[in-house]
This record gives structure tokens, sequence and C-alpha cells, in this order.
């Protein structure tokens, strides 16, 4: 276990104060703040390395694609994938995402086949499967999400099918905070046959991935929720499956000869990271994944595991309060509903006093309406978050209350 | 009702947001309400993290406007714009200042484009209907 007030020393932004007042940031889920040592590689890189990676054969052009190169295997070993060809460097989890859906999708689907996704998915992981089987003539199939927020394993079963090609699903929900049981769905989807595609844009922020135990055939997580930069995420694939498939766009550095007549393409990845990379962010993600690692995912886990105990021990002092998705698998997200009070007009007080929590449909809107509602308030934990922000959050809720009474 | 002079007094005796706030709700409370039946998509305002509705209707060159929202706060501040704007022809709408007057109310965090809370397309919207 590591000491969260020493660590929170490695955040700037942190000892920030808001009129002159400390604040509560529970707004991870949406995007983690950075440790000094992501914002140093950042400013090393254009002060020291940089150039463009993959693209001259000097001196500074070598060691940026160096360090981009070992940023991958940082990746790699992060995710414990088996080569660093199987890493592609995206803009976010949402370009992986629609990478899959428009080049694997166009590839392989087809009128009869199905698409399978949870009710719980984020709309990165939803609008890209709904559309390309409306362009291929797939079913778009939904399985559904329990009162508690689980998975329901019951029509997971009925709705997967020799039909079903691929299935898409979140490792953990943005909304419920649900662990789902990733490594279960993989098995039973490969024994019809079908690929799978895990979102671990949450997971990744809290729990050690492992892609080779787990025998996803992609997956997708964005730097900027990992304690990195944004414009960077990361898609994992099988390489056969990525050796399979054609590329997603075109320009520099993917192809290997180029004639006014054809072109034929790199292999992977390169492939698959048409144009200028984001090299400096690339190096700023692993310096991320590096930091998280340095403090233990285990550790991590064990924190934020504390914190929802925590939390909701301390939510029970506030009557009327509703915490939407209690699944005895639960990870540091809590959306709630209090008193009917709009999330809205809490968070306006909320932010009054300092805390910071996301409100609206968190970019979820199908599993927030499943849970009955149009909008919800959402604190999110990370790594840093101590049981003051949490102290916090419940002193203006009691504000809030007496405010909206 | 009030009007927005009158208002712009009111508010100059608060110290704190705490009682502004509740004022803006208690403003909300005597909006005058628009019908369930005009609670639909096709008389809501884009871009609000609650739900907001706006329905003109148009009397002899003057416009008069209702609204409505889920949540308190915004249906407050909705009473304050439509204070600003209603029983007012297209020239009047068109001149109006609105940041200028919810700056001297103090409520001016209100209108800004990263509030998403809906005022500023709604101002917008309002301002659309009469020509502007």
């Amino acid at each position: 276990m590591y000491d969260v007030y020493e660590i929170r020393k490695d955040f700037p932004l942190l000892a920030q104060k808001f009129n002159h007042k400390p604040f509560a940031y529970l707004d991870t889920s949406a995007s983690a703040q950075k440790p000094q040592i992501v914002l140093d590689a950042l400013v090393k890189t254009y002060t020291q390395n940089y150039a463009n990676p993959h693209r001259g054969a000097y001196y500074l052009a070598d060691m940026m694609t160096e360090e981009y190169e070992k940023a991958r295997e940082t990746v790699r070993q992060f995710i414990n994938a088996k080569s660093a060809e199987e890493i592609v460097f995206t803009r976010n989890a949402t370009e992986s995402i629609n990478l899959v859906a428009s080049v694997w999708g166009t590839q392989n689907l087809h009128t009869g086949d199905e698409v399978l996704i949870s009710q719980a998915e984020h709309h990165a992981n939803l609008v890209p499967w709904q559309q390309i089987c409306q362009k291929t003539g797939a079913k778009f199939v939904i399985f559904k999400v329990t009162d508690t927020g689980d998975f329901d394993m019951a029509d997971f079963a009925d709705k997967l099918s020799s039909r079903t090609k691929i299935v898409a699903i979140s490792a953990m929900s943005n909304v419920l905070g649900t662990l789902f049981p990733v490594n279960e769905i993989i098995r039973i989807a490969h024994k019809q046959g079908a690929k799978v595609l895990v979102d671990a844009c949450q997971f990744a922020v809290h729990h050690q991935i492992d892609v080779q135990n787990a025998d996803c055939d992609f997956l997708a997580f964005s730097a900027h929720k990992t304690y990195g930069p944004t414009g960077i995420g990361v898609l994992y694939g099988k390489a056969e499956i990525l050796r399979s498939m054609p590329p997603y766009q075109y320009g520099g550095d993917m192809v290997d000869t180029v004639t006014f007549e054809q072109t034929t393409f790199a292999d992977i990845p390169a492939r698959f990271e048409a144009g200028t990379p984001a090299g400096v962010q690339a190096i700023g993600m692993a310096q991320g994944l590096k930091y998280m690692q340095k403090l233990g995912l285990d550790n991590i886990v064990a924190h934020e595991q504390n914190l929802v105990e925590y939390t909701f021990a301390r939510f029970k002092e506030l009557q009327g309060l509703k915490v939407i998705g209690t699944s005895a698998h639960k990870g540091g997200v809590f959306c709630f509903d209090f008193k009917g009070i709009h999330p809205q007009d809490l968070s306006f007080v909320l932010n009054k006093e300092n805390v910071f929590i996301r409100t609206g449909h968190h970019c979820a809107q199908p599993i927030v309406n499943r849970m009955g509602y149009t909008s919800l308030a959402r604190a999110s934990f990370g790594l840093y978050t101590t049981k003051e922000d949490i102290d916090m959050l419940i002193d203006a809720l009691k504000k809030a209350e007496k405010f909206f009474a | 009702m009030t009007n927005i002079d009158e208002l712009i007094e009111n508010f100059e005796y608060f110290d704190s947001w705490e009682e502004k706030y509740q004022y803006v709700i208690d403003l909300g409370h005597q909006l005058e309400p628009l019908e369930d039946e005009y609670k639909t998509d096709e008389w809501k305002v884009q871009g609000c993290q609650s739900q907001v509705w706006l329905v003109p209707q148009i009397n002899n060159g003057i416009y008069h406007f209702k609204g409505d929202s889920d949540a308190i706060l915004v249906k407050g501040i909705i009473s304050i714009v439509l204070m600003i704007y209603n029983d007012k022809n297209a020239e009047q709408i068109k001149s109006i200042d609105v940041a200028k007057i919810f700056a001297k109310l103090g409520l001016e965090e209100n209108l800004t484009p990263s509030r998403r809370n809906g005022m500023l397309s709604m101002v917008k919207k309002i301002r659309q209907y009469a020509g502007a």
C-alpha cells in the first residue's frame, strides 16, 4: 500500500486552490490528472529529443524513433501482449474501436451475421458497431444488464449464436462501476467462433490487464485516463488478425512502396499508423503507465476498494441517496440519484463547494435510460483520491440538500 | 412580476451566492407554466445538460415566450431570460444586450459557453425567432 498523501505531491494540479480553497477532483473516469513525471517527459522530449519518428536517419530522428518504439514496448508489457507489433497507437480508444469496426467489420460482416454488445456500452463502443451493421447488413444485437448493473449472463448466452461474428464489451462500466466478467465472456464467445473486443478504458485506470490470459482479440484504451497525455490511445489486436486487415487510413510511413499505379502497405503496426504519429504523447503515455506500475496495480486496486467501502458507508448518512450500480464487483465509479434533485442543480452547488463531479448521460445514454434516468451525477476515483475528497463530497451533498429543500 | 430594473436592484442586496440563487429558485417557481403538451423534442433547446423547452407566441409583432426546464436553477434563469425578452417586438429583442444585464445581476457565469446549462442556446433561439 502507498501513502496517498505522499503520492499526491506528484500531481501538481492537485495542489491548486480555487477560490482560495482546496478542491476534490472526483472525475477521474472522464480524465485523470497527470503526475510530474509525465509532464517532464513531454517537456524533455520537446526540448531535447524532438523530431518526427520513423522519418529521418539522423541523430535526433533516431532518438525519437527509439523512444517512440520504447513506448510501444512499455504498452506491450503493461497489457502483457505477446509482441510489440500487436500495439497500434491511435488518437484515443474511440478511434481504436472505430478502426476495428470499420476495417475488420467491413471485411468480415455480411447480411445474416450479428454483432453482440451489452446494454452498458459507452457510445464509443456502440455507435461504431451500430453504423457498421447498417452498412454491411449485419444485425446489431444487445444483451441485457440486470438491475444491480451486472451482465445478464443468461441473456448473453441466449443472444450469442453461431451467427455472432464479434462481441464488443466494456471491462468496466463508466456509469455503473461494475467490473464485468470479461474472461468468461471471451471464453464463451470463442466457443461460438466469435471474436471479442474489450473496451478497457475504465478498467485500465485501476486494474492489471493481461491480454494473453484473457485471450481477447482486440482491446482498446486511452492514455489520458491512465495518467498520461491526451491525444493518444492504444489498439491491441492479435498479430494474425491485425495482419489480415487492410489499412484504415492512407498516408506516410504506412506504405511499403508507392508508384502512381499502386501501393503496397507496410506490415503491422505501421500499417495502421498513417501520418505523423503522436510521438511525444506516446512517450508521455509510457511514463504514465510506468508510474502506475511503480505504485503497483494491486496497490491501486486496494486503495480504491477502500474508498469504495468508505463511500458506501458514508452515503448511508444521506437519506434518499440511491447508488445506481450496486454490483458486488464494483470499482471506484459512483453514479447516484439524490432525492430526485436534478444532477445539474446538484453539481452547481457541489461546484460552489469545490467538489468536481460529472453530470449528464456520461456518453452512455442507453444504460442511463435502462437504469431509469435521463441524467445522473457521478463521482469517480483515481489512485490519488482520498477519504477527505469523499468527505468533501458528503458535506457538499448535505449542503445541496438544504439548499434545495 | 417584477421588471428587470427592480430585479437588478434586488440582486444588489445579496452578499452570498446562496442568497442570490435561492432567489433565482424562487423566480423559477413564479415562472408562467408551460403546458406539458409542449414538453417534446420539437420545442427542446439543444445543447443543454438538463431538458429545456422554449415556445414562442407572436401577436401583432409582439413576442411572448414560454419556457421550462427539469432543473430548478435553470428554470429560475429561464424566468430571468424571459423577463428580459418577453412582450417586445423584434427590433427591441435585437437591441437587448443580455450579457450586460446578466453581468449587472452578477449571474454572468450562467451565460458562458462552458456552463452548458443551455442558456446561451436559449438566448440564441429567442433572437433567431425575432430574426436577429
